[in-house]
């Protein structure tokens, strides 16, 4: 099995607070990431790819990606305040757990018309808030 | 448990297919088409899995391991012109997936032999781009 990687980069401000919590118990639980002005982040993001090499010894276009990724992704999250830019974080806390999930579902959603069938598949989404703290599904 | 050593090469290459023009190489692989070649580079990583050794609490000697590298890819790879100097690169177009599985291919068996079960090459072209083999394995 072959799994091709592509790396992504997007500076993006957050804030994690839930408004079912308190804000004593937002500060107890997100501590500094839920400072009232928010925060930002270099954001580095992975899309893996999996599949064989084809005839033109790859797994997957790499500008199709590039560029499905710049539709669904980028160009909303790139120099984004996350809460009040992207409409899926309106109502849920952007930790990186739920931006990976939205990067997957945004990504799933454009996927057959960039690969149509039997093209490669989406494997992992890999995001690092910071050099520290990484996220994959 | 896994574990990895790193090691680079520099070397250039050019993705064409020669039955194709150049428009058409153009479309398929953008600049990595350009004729004259470009270079690279080249970061390999290669992970053993295994469990310690209860006597030398290694998986694998990494020393050893780095021998290994050194011998199969990157002596024969480093500052070389993959599409002339590197079979079988003359006639398989060298992509980051190919240059993985070939790596993979010249790995396996001595690391093999060695007892040592090779579970993943890493392939960097570039800081953003890099591609993992896994072998035959899905």
């Amino acid at each position: 099995m072959i799994r091709l990687t592509r790396r992504y980069h997007f500076p993006a401000s957050h804030r994690l607070h839930s408004r079912e919590l308190s804000e004593e118990a937002n500060r107890a639980l997100y501590g500094k990431c839920s400072n009232p002005h928010g925060h930002g982040h270099d954001y580095v993001l992975e899309v893996s790819v999996a599949g064989p090499i084809d005839e033109h010894g790859r797994v997957a276009d790499r500008a199709v990606l590039d560029r499905l990724v710049e539709e669904c992704v980028l160009g909303d999250f790139r120099h984004a305040n996350l809460n009040r830019d992207v409409p899926e974080f309106s109502g849920t806390v952007p930790t990186s757990e739920n931006v990976v999930l939205v990067i997957r579902r945004r990504l799933a959603a454009g996927w057959p018309r960039a690969y149509p069938a039997p093209g490669p598949k989406l494997d992992t989404i890999r995001l690092y808030e910071t050099k520290r703290n990484v996220v994959e599904q | 448990m896994l574990i990895t050593r790193r090691e680079e090469f520099s070397a250039s290459h050019v993705c064409l297919n020669p039955a194709l023009g150049p428009e058409q190489n153009r479309a398929l692989y953008g600049a990595d088409a350009n004729p004259h070649g470009h270079g690279h580079n080249y970061v390999v990583e290669v992970t053993i899995e295994g469990d310690p050794d209860p006597v030398s609490g290694m998986v694998f000697d990494l020393k050893r391991l780095k021998d290994f590298i050194r011998r199969e890819v990157i002596e024969p790879f480093d500052h070389r012109f993959l599409n002339r100097e590197v079979a079988p690169f003359d006639r398989v177009v060298p992509t980051t997936e190919n240059v993985a599985r070939e790596i993979w291919r010249r790995l396996e068996p001595p690391l093999a032999q060695a007892a040592a079960r090779l579970h993943r090459v890493r392939l960097y072209e570039t800081e953003d781009l890099y591609v993992d083999c896994f072998g035959d394995r899905s």
